[in-house]
């Protein structure tokens, strides 16, 4: 779900990084932030609430309300909504509070 | 311990200006950014400012960083600004503790410290108010302009103040669909200019209804509004159904203040001013000495004020450590001339009825 045009906004072309969530083999963009490019392939829920287990996505997208957190390439408690995607990036839901290997 | 005669937390509107003053006034100066870019919220703005030519209206928001930046070029030598750091403490020997990439601590110590951290947006409490798919206006607004990427299909608004209004028109320049605006008030809070673009698009602003429940599995399919009576409690038998896979929440926003508080500030809830904000002198200094405050992080305006009120925190931290600006009498009355015209006008009743509540005369004026 990638904006084509726009009347104001020229989105560039830029390069294709593939990563992996969850196992699977996904593909973003050089720029996105992890959790944009979760999004743009259709991925809104990013991790389970601590207690009650319920789905969470993102909420301020600048890196404020921690409702994104994932684990990332084995690093706990990732901002995903402002963290930038890199080739190879392996991403996961974290379960409970993560730990801090 | 690294040192700096002015230490700028937060490279939005208020702390880029801020630089500048201080700068200009021959101030060393750090200026410290959480996110990679400098200029906070105003690169996802594309729309163009009101107000007056003074705060750059008619120019996008998102063109408005580089003028700021620009403006600090000269100053280069002056001004080190520091990307993907939060500062997380900020203690009483005015010590400031940086986290940089989030992995790398270190401390800096400046003279004097001016806090510009803006402010986040607040939540609506209802059933499910959880689900994926439900977001802050901002960060839809985040999303689409500065990564390129749609929040969904189908969006319901909720809230019909500027930016509630401004970024429904943004979804549609983005294709995508909003299906309705709502907000429990009973008039629409934003400019009248916002409100007839989204009117002349056939899209409904339903005022006096909000929220009664989000519905999904896993994430959010429905979204049941209804009336609301003047105590903003629901109405029975008033409900009406929306499919959306997409809700945008924008009900005002509040001062991110967690700095202020933890330094010792003496803070004061100030509903007009969006929250908890610091008792401050009319030379924006808290109840802290040496610790000053700019923008949003001391009431929520707009970025127009945001601007002037850093360049005023900007001259007036550097004239405490003893850097006075050759032109400070003239500046300061330009300014606070600024501020006054911004806030003038039944729009800014409440903030000057807020700013009485927390603005003490300093024994300067």
């Amino acid at each position: 779900m990638r904006i084509n045009e726009h009347p104001i906004l020229n989105f560039k072309k830029t390069r294709a990084l593939s990563f992996k969530f969850e196992g699977l083999e996904m593909e973003g963009k050089q720029g996105d932030t992890i959790a944009s490019a979760l999004h743009a392939a259709g991925v809104k829920v990013l991790g389970k609430s601590l207690f009650k287990h319920r789905p969470r996505g993102f909420y301020c997208a600048i890196g404020n309300c921690s409702s994104c957190l994932m684990k990332v390439n084995g690093k706990s408690n990732v901002k995903t909504c402002v963290t930038l995607l890199e080739e190879g990036m392996s991403v996961e839901m974290q379960q409970d509070k993560g730990d801090l290997s | 311990m690294k040192e700096t005669e002015i230490a700028i937390v937060g490279g939005g509107p208020a702390g880029l200006c801020a630089a500048y003053t201080a700068a200009a006034s021959g101030a060393q100066v750090t200026l410290i950014e959480r996110n990679p870019l400098m200029g906070g919220q105003l690169n996802k703005q594309t729309h163009m400012f009101f107000g007056s030519e003074k705060q750059y209206a008619s120019t996008r928001g998102m063109d408005i960083t580089n003028i700021l930046l620009k403006q600090l070029e000269p100053y280069e030598g002056q001004v080190q600004m520091i990307n993907n750091t939060t500062v997380v403490g900020l203690y009483e020997d005015k010590v400031l503790s940086l986290l940089e990439n989030e992995e790398r601590y270190y401390k800096l110590k400046p003279k004097t410290t001016i806090v510009a951290t803006g402010a986040f947006e607040k939540f609506l409490a209802f059933p499910n108010n959880d689900l994926p798919g439900i977001y802050g206006a901002g960060a839809v607004q985040t999303l689409m302009n500065v990564y390129g990427v749609k929040p969904g299909n189908k969006v319901l608004m909720v809230g019909a103040g500027n930016i509630g209004l401004i970024v429904s028109y943004q979804l549609i320049q983005s294709g995508v669909e909003v299906v309705a605006i709502v907000d429990a008030a009973s008039k629409i809070g934003g400019y009248l200019v916002h409100a007839s673009k989204i009117r002349r698009l056939g899209i409904p602003i339903l005022t006096n209804h909000s929220v009664k429940e989000a519905q999904g599995e896993g994430v959010l399919e429905k979204v049941v509004i209804s009336e609301v009576d003047q105590s903003f409690k629901p109405i029975a038998g008033t409900e009406k159904e929306f499919e959306a896979d997409v809700m945008c929440i924008s009900v005002g926003l509040s001062p991110l203040n967690e700095l202020l508080s933890m330094a010792g500030c003496m803070m004061k809830y100030v509903p007009s001013l969006s929250g908890f904000v610091p008792i401050r002198s009319s030379e924006y200094e808290t109840s802290v000495k040496n610790l000053f405050v700019a923008g949003d992080s001391c009431g929520i305006e707009e970025a127009s004020s945001a601007m002037v009120e850093g360049h005023l925190a900007g001259l007036y931290a550097s004239a405490s450590i003893g850097k006075k600006h050759e032109q400070f009498v003239v500046l300061e009355k330009e300014y606070k001339k600024q501020l006054h015209d911004l806030r003038s006008g039944p729009e800014g009743e409440g903030i000057r009825r807020g700013l009485t509540a927390v603005e003490r005369r300093s024994h300067n004026d």
